[in-house]
């Protein structure tokens, strides 16, 4: 795709700075996660816990499915006009006296918030709800400037004090147990009382005792957003430690940075999300604290603000027809939560900030498909994703649709087919027609003196990757169609 | 009733047991089976992997043996699935919504088998006898897809001297998912490992779904551990008589 209506394709998300592509294929990253017991079992307790409690608060909603049908009409008619509310939010922001950035990629966004954080003169900024600024690789941006940016999100403390990344959406050290995460902070935090355990309570009294001196001396907040209500301009951060809350109102000058498909059109349309996401993401009815904001108040809370608005690959997201219901996502993170690849694989093998299933379509789109192409693959297509998702994204049929689209790019890219492509091509020549389609499957029974007892223990590549682990059935000694031939029942 | 069978590649020819034990079940039940002898695949493989072109000959060719039909079964909810959900998608995407119509009509009048008998036929119990303990594997076609629910649990209630056991984490997918299972052996191997865990926790004999595909994953499995459990169709289940009298 080169041109769409006309104009030059909107261009995806650069390399080199930011974190949505991995430096290896999925199945090799899966490999090794999957050979780790401490992730497998951390992973397995952790999601089989939060989707109880999912399907708990969700099923006590009579109206569970027209709110989902709710939030999905409310972002289709969002992204149908984005360009027209995101004005509407910018002058909504501006008059109420905030400043908008328009940031057309990571590069650039980072670039405007160290440009914020430098005019400032300080070289400290408290940070929460990380997820986008993570994805544009901010605190890395800030760091080469010589700010250093500590976040306060207990999970995102976890992550940055172990020097390690994130492998969830919502629960970004989901792959830490309590033991590992007791270590990291006797290791790293040079605050943590010796003689700390590893109960949740004394865990997070901990985070907090360390957190405090932070916030109370930080003259700059960088904070994400999950909504933005355009018709007053006013940013909501969803969260359940409150430490969001300290980062949104302590400091003097508040960066918030916010992907444009956040943006929604009224309070009203709030009330939707307000219900679905706490339910979807954490399995409460409402998350501890939802702070809201608008513009600038004189003499309470930060008197600077400014919002990022990042482009990073989404309007390139949002020209593709079929891809763009992608950008409905509310980053709830119930998909990974049912996703059995990766509740064995973890989020880490999916190389993007984003994993699990919304991440194998979302990476891709935002990135192009070759610079993730193996994400897409990386999903049995058992569709327990779209019944979880609460704005009703048919991943499934987005995964399906982007391998389509690698098949296609690969065919023009490449000056010689694949053996895979060589190989399916064959397939569907054998296929279309009853003669030759028989003559295979003759021939396929061929191969019987291979099994014994009715079961093949190995075969040829590739399919020795199914023999691996698993027998395959030899050729029976009739094929149904001979079988129905010798019955007669065709002469009946 | 007359009902066109689209006994599926894979029944053809590594599971004829299955297309038998259809045609026995439904003859069985006072119905006209027929077979259409030019029929092949329905395409999902090719869809799935990404080879949607190559996958258009396929839905042409499933469109014209199967629209003079006005009922058709398939023992398998996954290719149901994907003539009802993608055969007209994939027509329409590659500029032919003629054919797209076509496959739209044709997919209304395509029934997986649970569904054919339950709300097509009208009937739960149709006189099987198959004295074993059994477990059903939900599919994820099946499940999600089609939403079988417990049509086929219905099913199998109904058959004399079968004892029907709950499999925990039944909706959880057994990893096969087509060329997944090649492409990510590792993930699948590790989806299977659970699923088969949950298996023999049952101490079934038999463990039934709606699909060869999932079953030989299952299956395969299973007899690699020489686990003693086997692997059955609903088909055969529901195909099998007092009096043995199976697959004719």
């Amino acid at each position: 795709m080169t041109t769409f209506l006309g104009l030059p394709a909107p261009p995806t998300a650069p390399r080199g700075v930011g974190h949505l592509r991995g430096s290896e294929p999925f199945p090799v990253a899966a490999r090794r996660a999957l050979a780790d017991s401490q992730l497998r079992r951390n992973l397995n307790k952790a999601t089989t816990t939060i989707r109880a409690k999912r399907a708990a608060v969700v099923a006590e909603l009579p109206d569970w499915e027209e709110l989902r049908a709710a939030g999905q009409a409310i972002k289709a008619e969002t992204m149908r006009h984005l360009d027209r509310y995101l004005e509407q939010l910018e002058a909504q922001v501006q008059a109420r006296g905030g400043t908008v950035h328009w940031a057309r990629d990571a590069r650039e966004a980072n670039q405007v918030v160290t440009d914020l954080v430098r005019a400032t003169g300080s070289t400290e900024a408290v940070k929460v709800k990380s997820l986008a600024t993570d994805e544009i690789g901010l605190n890395d941006a800030l760091a080469a400037a010589g700010i250093t940016a500590y976040e306060t999100d207990l999970a995102e403390l976890i992550i940055q004090l172990g020097h390690d990344r994130p492998s969830h959406i919502l629960v970004p050290a989901i792959h830490r147990n309590r033991a590992e995460i007791r270590e990291i902070f006797l290791r790293e935090m040079g605050d943590a009382d010796p003689a700390l355990t590893d109960s949740p309570a004394a865990l997070a009294e901990a985070a907090r005792l360390h957190l405090r001196r932070k916030f109370l001396s930080a003259r700059v907040g960088i904070s994400g957003a999950n909504f933005a209500v355009a018709e007053t301009g006013t940013l909501c951060v969803m969260e359940s430690e409150g430490n969001g809350r300290m980062c949104l109102t302590l400091p003097q000058t508040l960066i918030t940075v916010m992907g444009i498909e956040k943006v929604i059109p009224s309070w009203a349309d709030l009330g939707v999300f307000l219900q679905l996401l706490p339910r979807s993401s954490t399995g409460e009815r409402m998350n501890p604290y939802s702070s809201l904001w608008t513009g600038v108040t004189p003499g309470d809370g930060p008197q600077e603000f400014h919002l990022v608005l990042l482009d990073n690959g989404r309007t390139a997201a949002l020209a593709d027809q079929t891809g763009r219901q992608a950008l409905h996502c509310i980053r709830c993170s119930a998909c990974m939560n049912v996703c059995p690849v990766y509740e064995r694989t973890g989020g880490h093998a999916y190389g993007s900030v984003y994993p699990g299933p919304i991440g194998a379509v979302l990476s891709p789109l935002l990135t192009g498909v070759q610079d993730n192409a193996t994400l897409p693959y990386a999903s049995s297509l058992c569709g327990a994703c779209y019944d979880a998702c609460p704005v009703k994204i048919d991943i499934p049929s987005l995964l399906v649709y982007l391998r389509a689209r690698h098949v296609e790019e690969e065919r023009q890219d490449r000056r010689l087919p694949s053996a895979e492509a060589v190989t399916m091509a064959a397939a569907s020549w054998v296929m279309a027609d009853p003669r030759r389609y028989t003559a295979a499957q003759r021939a396929g029974q061929s191969g019987r003196p291979l099994g014994r007892g009715g079961r093949i223990r190995a075969l040829p590549p590739p399919l020795s990757a199914w023999t691996r682990a698993r027998d395959a059935p030899a050729p029976p000694a009739r094929t149904f169609r001979q079988w129905w031939r010798a019955s007669g029942r065709d002469r009946s | 009733m007359r009902i066109a069978l689209f006994v599926t590649c894979l029944a053809d020819t590594l599971f004829p047991d299955v297309g038998k034990s259809t045609t026995v079940l439904l003859e069985r039940l006072g119905h006209q089976v027929e077979f259409p002898q030019a029929q092949t695949c329905c395409g999902q493989m090719h869809v799935n992997t990404g080879y949607q072109r190559e996958a258009l000959p396929l839905i042409r060719r499933y469109v014209d043996t199967f629209e003079r039909y006005d009922v058709i079964v398939a023992p398998s909810g996954s290719c149901v699935g994907s003539i009802r959900h993608q055969h007209a998608m994939v027509a329409r995407r590659h500029g032919d919504p003629g054919l797209a119509d076509r496959a739209e009509a044709v997919a209304g009048r395509t029934f997986e088998l649970s569904q054919l008998l339950i709300d097509v036929l009208g009937i739960e119990d149709v006189g099987a006898y198959y004295p074993h303990r059994v477990t059903y594997h939900p599919t994820c076609h099946s499940l999600r897809l089609l939403r079988v629910g417990d049509r086929p649990a219905r099913l199998l209630r109904h058959v004399a001297g079968l004892e029907l056991v709950d499999l925990p984490d039944a909706e959880t997918c057994c990893g096969f998912g087509g060329t997944f299972a090649i492409k990510n052996a590792d993930t699948s191997t590790a989806m299977l490992a659970d699923k088969m865990r949950n298996v023999l926790g049952t101490r079934a004999e038999v463990c039934t779904a709606g699909d060869s595909s999932c079953l030989m994953h299952i299956g395969g499995g299973l007899s690699r551990l020489r686990a003693g459990v086997k692997t059955v169709h609903l088909a055969e289940i529901l195909a099998s008589t007092r009096d043995g009298g199976e697959t004719g």
